[in-house]
This record gives C-alpha cells, sequence and structure tokens, in this order.
C-alpha cells in the first residue's frame, strides 16, 4: 500500500432533505447554502445542464461500462468492514449516512474536521444569522416603512459581539444536532481525515498518528469546497477574507470591497449595508449578478443595489489585493477584463473574496485509482459515479456535492448523496438536478429552479420547441402590500403546447419559501394545465405563484384523472 | 437663447395627438405625427395611473427600433410593464432618464425615423426640455457668458466663472491627489447634491470623502449664511450700486445659489433664540492692550466662545439624522465674512485649544484668503459654531439662521456705553454688548444655551483666560 500523505475533509454543504427523521431542525438546514453554486472564477454561472451534458457523453452507457480499475493496489478485498463509507461529514455525506442506514446499509462517515461542513459552520447557517439580524435592521432603520405601517421606532443600534455570537451559537447548535442525529442512528463517525489507498479501501488517521485501514462495499467522496481565492490576491484574514472570516463578524469596516457579484457577495452586502458599511462590489463580468435570470439580476440591482451605500464597477479584475498595514489601507488594483489594462485603484478598509468556491479534494488518493481531477472537480457521471483518466467507471466509488462541481448547493449534495445510496440498494435514481431550487437570502430574497430565460431559448431553439414566459408582480398580492413589502416579481418560464414548467424566478418577500411548489412540482412531472387548479389560501404570499400559474397561456388542456401527478418530466 | 430654439422648434415636434389606442396590455402609444421624428409617450398603463416611473431603457440612445420591439420599462401604480414601440426608427434621444418620473402622456424620448434625424432630434429634445436636468448643467455656463458684461464691478470682482474654479480644491488623498477617494455613499450624495467630489476635501479614514463631508460642503458654500450679516472688514464694504443694473433680473452665482438652498434647508430645522447682555469694559481693556501684538475682536470672541463651549460640549453638537445627538470632537468656530457677491465663514479649528496670538495671525490669513477667494473647502466648511458679528456697523441686536449641519449660531451686536445700574445704588457708565443665539431645540435645549450664555459672559467679563 502506497503511504500517501493524508489530508482533510469536511468542506461540505449543508443538511439534508431527507424526508424523516430529524425534523427538529429541519427548517434552518433546507435553506440553500449562501456560499456555493457559482463554481470559482469569476461568477461564471454553473449551468448544471451543460455539465451533465459534457459528462454524460464521457460515460454513456450504464452498467456495461464498468470496468476494474488496474490497480496496482491489489485486488479488492472480499469482506468489508462497512457497506458504506462516506468521506466528508458535511450536508451531503449526513443526507447519505441517514439515507443508508434507513436502507439498512452498515455506515461509517470520515471527518477531519468539524461534522457539519462548511454549510453548517462556514456557510449557509452562520450566515442566516447574520441575514436575520440584518432584515431586522433594515426594517428598523427603514423610516419611511416604519412610518407607514404607523410605527415610531426610536434610533436601532446593535452589538458587534451579540450578533457574532449569534451566527457561532446557531453553528454549533446546529452541529450538535446533525452529530447526534448521525449518533443515534448508529452511524459511526471516524476521525481523521480519509484517503482513498485502493479500491473499495480507505485509511484515516489524523496527522502525526497512525492510519487506520477501513474497507467499504461502496464509497462516497463527500470533501466539498473551500472558499476559492483568485491569483494575486492576498489573504491576511482580518482586512482581506473569504466568507470564512467575515462569517465570524470581527469587525464591520467602514467600507468594504467585495469582490464578485453572485450570491455570497449579495448576501454579504445585504449583512454590511444594514449594519452600516458601505460597499463597492467588483465584478468581472459586465453586469451584476451574473448568474441569475437577466430580468431578476436587473430587479435585484434596482432594489437591493442602487438605492443603498454600494457602488460598482463591472468588466473588471481585482487582479491584485493587498491587505491593510504599515498604515495604509487595503489597496485593490483593478484591470479591465477585456482588454487586461490597469483602469482603476481602491482603497478601502477591507475587502471580501467572495468569487466562488474551489473544489477540495487535494490528499484524497485520487491518484491510487488513477483518476484525475478537472480544475479539482472529480469527474462523475449523472449518476454521481466517479471517472478515471481513461474515460472508464471506477466502481464503487461515487463522488457528490460540491466536489464534483455539478450544483454547488448544499441541498443538492444531499440530494445526490440519498440518489446514489438508492442505486447501491439496488434500484437505478438519476437525480434531475434542474428540479433544485436555489435561492439568496437577501431582503427581499430570490429564489429559482429551472432554466433561465436565455438558458431556455437556447435549449428550445435546438430542440425545436416553444417558449413562453409568463410574470406576476408581489405588487398584486394582498399578503405583500400588508407587510407593505409589495416590490417583487415573479417569472415562469414554461411550454405552452404542454404546460410543462422549465424555470421558476421569483425576487421578493418570504421567494425562498416559495420557490418549492415550483420545484415540487419540476420533480413530480406537475403541468401548469392540472397545477393551476390547486387551491391557495388567502391572504398568503402563495397566491403570487397561483396567479402566476393561472396567467400562463398553455394549449393542452387539463389532466382528466383526479391525481394531475403524472410521469416525472425528464428536463 | 434657450427660448427661441424652444419657439423655432416645437411647430415640428406638436404633434396631432390621436385618443391613444388603450391596447389589452396597456402597450405604449406613440403618436401619429406628421414630422418624421415622433414622441414616445408615458402610457397610461391602469386607469388609475397618472404619471409612471422610468424603470429602465431597455435601448440606448441611436439604437434602431423595429416595430413592437420593447423600448422602455415603466413602473406603474400596479407592475412593471414593457413599452413596445408602435413605430419603427431610431430611438433618438432619451428625456426622461432611468428613474425619474412622468406624468401620463408626457413624451419621454424622441423616435427619428432615420439615422440622419437623430442629431435634430436631440437638438429638440435638448430645447424642448428646459426642465430637465440638463438645463441645470447649462447654468454654469450661461453664469461664465454671463460674468464678463458686468464691467462696472470691476474693482476687485472676480468673475463668477473663476470663482467656480477656485472653490474647487486637489483632493489631498492618494497619488499626491490624483486621484479623488470617496465612498460608495459619499458619490451617491454628491450625485444626488449635484455637487463635484473634487470640490470636496474628505476627513474620512486616509482622508477620504465621506458621505459627511459631502454633506458638509453642500451646506458650506454659505456655512454662515444668516441672511444679511455682513463684512468684518468695514473698510472694504460689499460693492454697493456700480455692479446692478437697475431694472434686470440676474441670476445667483453658484455660491449665491447654495446660499438660496441652505436658507431654504434651514427651515426644516426647529430653532429658537436666547439673547444675552454682556458686560465688555474689561475684554475692551484686554484687547486694548494687547491690540500691538496683532490680536483682532474677532479672535477674542471666537476664543472666548470656544472656552464657554468646552465646558458645554452640546451647545457644539449637531442634529444630523433627526435621531441623534452629534458630539462633535473639536472646537471649530466659524465666523461669517461678507465677500462680493455672498459670504463665507472661514473656520478657526480647535479655537479652545489654540493660543490667543497664533488664533489672530491665523483669522487675518483666512481673511486674506477668502478676500482672494482662495479659501479651501477644509477652511471654510468645518464649523462647528457660528459666529456672526455685525457690531462693526454699530448694529445693536439682530437674529442670526442657523446654518444646516450645525447646532448653534451666534449674533454678536455692537459694545455701546451704556447707562446702567450697580448694585450698590449708583448709576453708572459700562460698555454693553447684546449677543443673540439660534440653536436647533432638537438636540440643545434652552437650559443649554441659557448655562452656556452665562459661562461665555463670565469669560468675557474676566477675560484674563483668554490670553492663555
Amino acid at each position: 500500500m502506497h503511504s500517501t500523505s493524508a489530508l482533510s475533509f469536511s468542506q461540505a454543504t449543508s443538511v439534508p432533505t431527507t424526508n424523516y427523521a430529524f425534523h427538529s431542525h429541519c427548517p434552518l438546514n433546507l435553506r440553500f447554502c449562501g456560499l456555493t453554486t457559482q463554481a470559482f472564477g469569476f461568477s461564471f454561472s454553473t449551468h448544471s445542464a451543460s455539465t451533465r451534458l459534457r459528462l454524460s457523453t464521457r460515460a454513456p452507457g450504464h452498467s456495461n461500462k464498468i470496468s476494474a480499475s488496474p490497480g496496482h493496489n491489489g485486488t479488492p478485498p472480499t469482506s468489508f468492514d462497512y457497506d458504506l463509507i462516506i468521506i466528508g461529514a458535511g450536508v451531503g455525506g449526513h443526507g447519505a449516512a441517514l439515507h443508508a442506514v434507513e436502507k439498512g446499509l452498515k455506515t461509517a462517515i470520515i471527518e477531519g474536521d468539524v461534522v457539519g461542513g462548511t454549510c453548517v459552520n462556514r456557510g449557509c447557517v452562520p450566515s442566516k444569522a447574520l441575514l436575520a439580524v440584518s432584515g431586522r435592521m433594515r426594517e428598523l432603520q427603514s423610516e419611511h416603512h416604519m412610518k407607514a405601517l404607523g410605527l415610531q421606532v426610536s434610533a436601532a443600534g446593535y452589538d458587534r459581539q451579540a450578533v457574532a455570537d449569534h451566527a457561532n451559537n446557531l453553528a454549533s447548535k446546529i452541529r450538535s444536532n446533525l452529530t447526534n442525529s448521525m449518533k443515534a442512528l448508529g452511524v459511526d463517525i471516524l476521525t481523521g481525515f480519509g484517503t482513498i489507498v485502493g479500491p473499495q479501501k480507505v485509511k484515516y488517521g489524523k496527522v502525526g498518528f497512525t492510519d487506520t485501514m477501513v474497507t467499504a462495499k461502496d464509497i462516497i467522496i463527500a470533501t466539498g469546497s473551500v472558499p476559492f481565492v483568485p491569483k494575486g490576491i492576498e489573504v491576511d484574514g482580518k482586512t482581506v477574507i473569504t466568507s470564512d472570516h467575515a462569517l465570524k463578524l470581527e469587525f464591520v469596516p467602514d467600507w468594504i470591497a467585495i469582490v464578485g457579484s453572485g450570491y455570497i457577495g449579495l448576501e454579504f452586502s445585504d449583512v454590511y449595508t444594514a449594519l452600516g458599511s458601505e460597499v463597492t462590489f467588483i465584478e468581472a463580468l459586465d453586469q451584476l449578478m451574473p448568474g441569475f435570470d437577466p430580468e431578476i439580476s436587473k430587479l435585484a440591482q434596482r432594489v437591493l443595489v442602487n438605492p443603498r451605500k454600494i457602488d460598482y464597477h463591472t468588466g473588471v479584475f481585482a487582479t491584485k489585493i493587498t491587505p491593510a498595514r504599515d498604515g495604509k489601507p487595503v489597496i485593490i488594483e483593478l484591470t479591465d477584463a477585456k482588454t487586461k489594462e490597469h483602469k482603476d485603484t481602491l482603497e478601502v478598509d477591507a475587502a471580501l473574496i467572495a468569487t466562488g468556491r474551489a473544489p477540495f479534494t487535494n490528499g484524497l488518493g485520487l491518484e491510487n485509482i488513477s483518476v484525475v481531477t478537472q480544475r479539482g472537480f472529480v469527474p462523475v457521471d449523472e449518476r454521481m459515479r466517479v471517472i478515471d483518466a481513461n474515460g472508464n467507471l471506477v466502481p464503487h466509488l461515487y463522488c457528490i456535492g460540491d466536489a464534483n462541481g455539478k450544483m454547488m448547493l448544499a441541498h443538492a449534495a444531499s440530494a445526490q448523496g440519498i440518489s446514489v445510496v438508492e442505486q447501491v440498494t439496488g434500484k437505478d435514481h438519476v437525480l434531475n438536478h434542474l428540479s433544485i431550487p436555489a435561492a439568496c437570502f437577501t431582503h427581499p430574497e430570490i429564489s429559482m429552479v429551472g432554466l433561465t430565460e436565455p438558458q431556455a431559448r437556447e435549449k428550445a431553439e435546438k430542440e425545436g420547441f416553444e417558449v413562453s414566459v409568463a410574470k406576476t408582480s408581489f405588487k398584486a398580492n394582498t399578503k405583500a402590500l400588508a407587510e407593505n413589502e409589495s416590490e417583487g416579481l415573479a417569472k415562469l418560464i414554461y411550454r405552452p403546447e404542454n404546460g410543462e414548467i422549465l424555470g421558476v424566478h421569483i425576487f421578493g418577500l418570504h421567494a425562498a419559501d416559495l420557490i418549492h411548489e415550483a420545484s415540487n412540482a419540476i420533480t413530480l412531472g406537475t403541468r401548469i394545465q392540472d397545477i393551476k387548479f390547486a387551491v391557495h389560501a388567502h391572504p398568503t404570499l402563495s397566491e403570487v405563484l397561483d396567479e402566476l400559474f393561472k396567467s400562463a397561456k398553455v394549449k393542452a388542456p387539463a389532466s382528466t384523472s383526479s391525481s394531475p401527478v403524472s410521469d416525472p418530466v425528464s428536463a | 437663447m434657450a427660448n427661441v430654439l424652444q419657439t423655432s422648434f416645437l411647430p415640428s415636434i406638436s404633434s396631432l395627438r390621436r385618443t391613444p389606442i388603450s391596447g389589452s396590455k396597456g402597450k405604449s402609444q406613440s403618436l401619429q405625427v406628421k414630422a418624421k421624428i415622433r414622441e414616445i409617450f408615458m402610457p397610461a398603463l391602469s386607469s388609475t395611473m397618472t404619471e409612471g416611473k422610468i424603470v429602465s431603457w431597455m435601448k440606448s440612445e441611436g439604437d434602431k427600433l423595429s416595430k413592437g420591439e420593447s423600448v422602455v420599462v415603466v413602473e406603474s401604480d400596479k407592475a412593471d410593464m414593457d413599452v413596445e414601440s408602435f413605430h419603427e426608427g431610431f430611438l433618438a434621444a432619451i428625456m426622461v432618464e432611468e428613474g425619474g418620473v412622468a406624468p401620463v402622456g408626457s413624451a419621454i424620448a424622441l423616435l427619428a425615423e432615420t439615422e440622419d434625424e437623430i442629431a435634430e432630434a436631440k437638438a429638440k429634445s435638448q430645447s424642448s426640455s428646459s426642465t430637465s436636468p440638463k438645463a441645470v448643467e447649462e447654468q454654469p455656463k450661461q453664469i461664465e457668458e454671463a460674468a464678463p458684461d458686468v464691467p462696472a464691478a470691476a474693482a476687485p470682482t472676480v468673475s463668477a466663472s473663476k470663482t467656480v474654479a477656485l472653490w474647487s480644491a486637489v483632493h489631498p488623498a492618494s497619488e499626491g491627489g490624483k486621484r479623488i477617494v470617496a465612498s460608495p455613499y459619499a458619490k451617491k450624495l454628491a450625485k444626488e447634491l449635484k455637487l463635484d467630489l473634487g470640490t470636496v476635501v474628505g476627513t474620512g479614514p486616509m482622508g477620504r470623502i465621506v458621505a459627511k463631508d459631502v454633506e458638509a460642503a453642500a451646506a458650506a458654500g454659505t456655512t454662515a449664511a444668516p441672511a444679511g450679516t455682513v463684512a468684518v472688514s468695514p473698510s472694504k464694504p460689499a460693492p454697493v450700486a456700480p455692479g446692478i443694473e437697475l431694472g434686470t433680473v440676474v441670476p445667483f452665482t453658484t455660491m449665491q445659489g447654495a446660499v438660496s438652498r441652505n436658507m431654504v434647508e434651514s427651515l426644516s430645522v426647529p430653532t429658537f433664540r436666547v439673547g444675552y447682555t454682556i458686560t465688555t469694559n474689561e475684554l475692551d481693556a484686554l484687547y486694548k492692550k494687547i491690540k500691538s501684538k496683532g490680536v483682532t475682536m474677532t479672535a477674542l470672541l471666537a476664543k472666548a466662545t470656544a472656552l464657554a463651549l468646552a465646558q458645554h460640549p452640546v451647545v457644539n453638537s449637531c442634529c444630523r439624522d433627526g435621531n441623534s445627538f452629534t458630539y462633535n470632537s473639536s472646537i471649530n468656530i466659524a465666523v461669517a465674512v461678507a465677500i462680493d457677491g455672498g459670504l463665507i465663514t472661514p473656520v478657526l479649528q480647535d479655537a479652545d485649544k489654540v493660543d490667543i496670538y497664533t488664533l489672530s495671525r491665523k483669522w487675518k490669513e483666512l481673511v486674506d484668503k477668502a478676500r482672494a477667494k482662495q479659501l479651501q473647502p477644509h477652511e471654510y466648511n468645518t464649523g462647528t459654531f457660528t459666529l456672526s458679528n455685525l457690531g462693526m456697523f454699530g448694529v445693536d441686536r439682530f437674529d442670526a439662521i442657523l446654518p444646516p449641519g450645525t447646532g448653534a449660531i451666534m449674533a454678536v451686536g455692537a459694545s455701546q456705553p451704556t447707562v446702567v445700574a450697580s448694585k450698590d445704588g449708583r448709576i453708572g457708565m459700562k460698555n454693553q454688548m447684546q449677543v443673540n443665539v439660534t440653536a436647533d431645540h432638537r438636540v440643545i435645549y434652552g437650559a443649554d444655551l441659557a448655562a452656556f450664555l452665562q459661562t461665555l459672559a463670565k469669560i468675557v467679563e474676566d477675560p484674563k483666560d483668554l490670553t492663555f
């Protein structure tokens, strides 16, 4: 056996969307991880569809392409310590572990850092605590809004340390919930950094200690990701920071530059401006929020950027960022994204690098099974089976979550993990990534599922079908008006001839909670002509979607059966 | 000139208004006109809509439009709507910018039929938009042109255009002032207030311009604006008749415009006044004694005021947001000085800490600079308390308007020999002056001012502390 030096994995994602067990903390954990989706680089959007397309052409077949890895690591063991070993106890690993136990598998999870991974410790969870604070601050500071409701509030203030503690306490609470849920179900938590040493063999151990070898029938890699820091940027953890540091809220700078205007950047801009900072966005593409549907990002800019203490530079790279030192501020050099010429220099109090996340796959021992990563991502097929350097599937090895880069969201990782467990327990399962919702927890929130309008139009052109768009405004919604939060838009992209939902995008009050009606419809293959008969309580925000479905003009008649659920739509 | 243009062009634009066709979804109604340049009107998107806000222009000036193509997104009282063009052509001129509001039926853009007509259409839009922001931008130009027409005031007058230039200052921060470093909010505010950031001096970290600097600069120009305050230097009276042509309407200069704005803005501050009579025999004696060392009465008054303020920090505070006290860390006494065509308030910074001789020298330097219109922004917009003195004209009492952004202003009258009854029952002569403080009652209360004035009177009546 090779004794490769082991490294840690832990940076996975959020908590599971499993349909059983611990309801106690589900609501929190189901939320989208604020820190993902855009793969690294300057926020080019990750289109899961295209990624999937590419990978599936590489491994077109299903079972018949599996070949034993030409291992110099000896033959696989014949009896195993475990049915399933998961490397990385983030949200993806956790979701897979819980589902595996339900399916009767003897399961172990290896974690080199803390249970919970990025989402719980450095991502979605603590960021939601900060955003809860910023939302309330924003409300209390909005004199106009308060007056309109007839409320009088004297100056609102905050205690930074108490806010930071709230985020930290929330993370520890969710972490212990997670740990307990796994222990209670009998999942073995093995502490140490896991390394794959050969087919169905993993060793783990802490640095400086002897490693322990374990074998398993199937192995899932769920090692997650770390903040991506582009070249030329010097992170000191104090004035030039990543989301990891920012979530600790060690100080609230007067002026902070946020590099990248994707989910992470947007959410932090919401937090910082509510706490009194001024923000400068630095975006490499020509417009802010490039990952969103263009119409949504335009509206979001009008509401989340323009009226706030935020300015921005688009079409520029932050090619060099020097932390504050020797009495000098943080210095940021901006280079034109097209001409590559120096464009401007900024002097700010702090810089937050929110340029996406890079997979955490170093030291996994992938070379032992001749797997070559692509920009760090572990190549997988549509069933999360790992593909080796020769394009062959590695038997019994799967990779889920940020480490495979298909869709860098906590709940996507969990869904992928559940899909894998379904497969290893004998039921074929392919996850439809287009049914996975995503959300950005600004005030108001942004959420989406499926394709954006340009993506849908491109697909329609290629495949020769018609695309229609329906829109409704929050301005017409009674509940939104009662809350005096009527700024918002819901947008439906669909096929008029058969009523298939291609995508739904919502910007407005509680958008993150509203999206699930649409994502469930996509998952279950419900068509618009059927879902429009579903009844919504009045007056609720959910009527925004009700109205949206009703305003769609579908040519196909409603299903005759009493149950409108038909075959799943393969998007 | 604008008027001429307007009249000559209007007929060609004015349209034969057809009743707008009410489209099912409230689409735009570009109205048919005889000319090849059409106006795009703010459409009525709902029956209750009276005005609409331009959310965004989907096309830029010069873009080609085909019939039915979306041109602009309009926000009504109900929803945002895409407005389509009913005609083919080129979007020649946008008359209402993004974020602007226009009443239903008013023109928001011009559509030219051919590319050649774009320029023509642009000219029209400019001439007809006398109320648009563009008109405001033109104003400085007009002033520049107007300036040479006032040759009578040749003496010490600096032309208005030059004034504008002099008021700008090189930013001290960063690379020797090559760049302007301003925070995002400061930039936004400056844009809203139509203020050139080049004229603002930053007091934020590393000398950066922050929001309060912009606010201060906007309030400045004029800080001491109490209406009608006149010169500290009677030797050079304000220019009288020579420059004024009777029967004419003369637009405000930039400075006068700023004064006007500030005066109107001051109406939103709830002020009140407290007066006090102070005996100045001792102060006059002191002044006589140290006058030869270059000490001026203004410096003595500023010093006395600063020392009193040091004991009453609330009188040196101000209310910026309507919710809080802003306690200023230093005591900067602004003193109103009349200059040609306006007034300015040079600031004696840290007047409580600087000794009287240095303060006097500083004052002389500031007055010289003010006359030469060479004051840097931080030398006139950082005052925390304002003094306005009309005593040299023999004015015995007056009332000052509180400059926005500060908490209090003190109007000082002349010190005059007065017959007073003393405690021992005798009648005697004493020099007395009346001061009258105007303050923002949101932060400074009657008792605060009373206590401050009592302290000030004590200092003036026993002025030995002033020379330390």
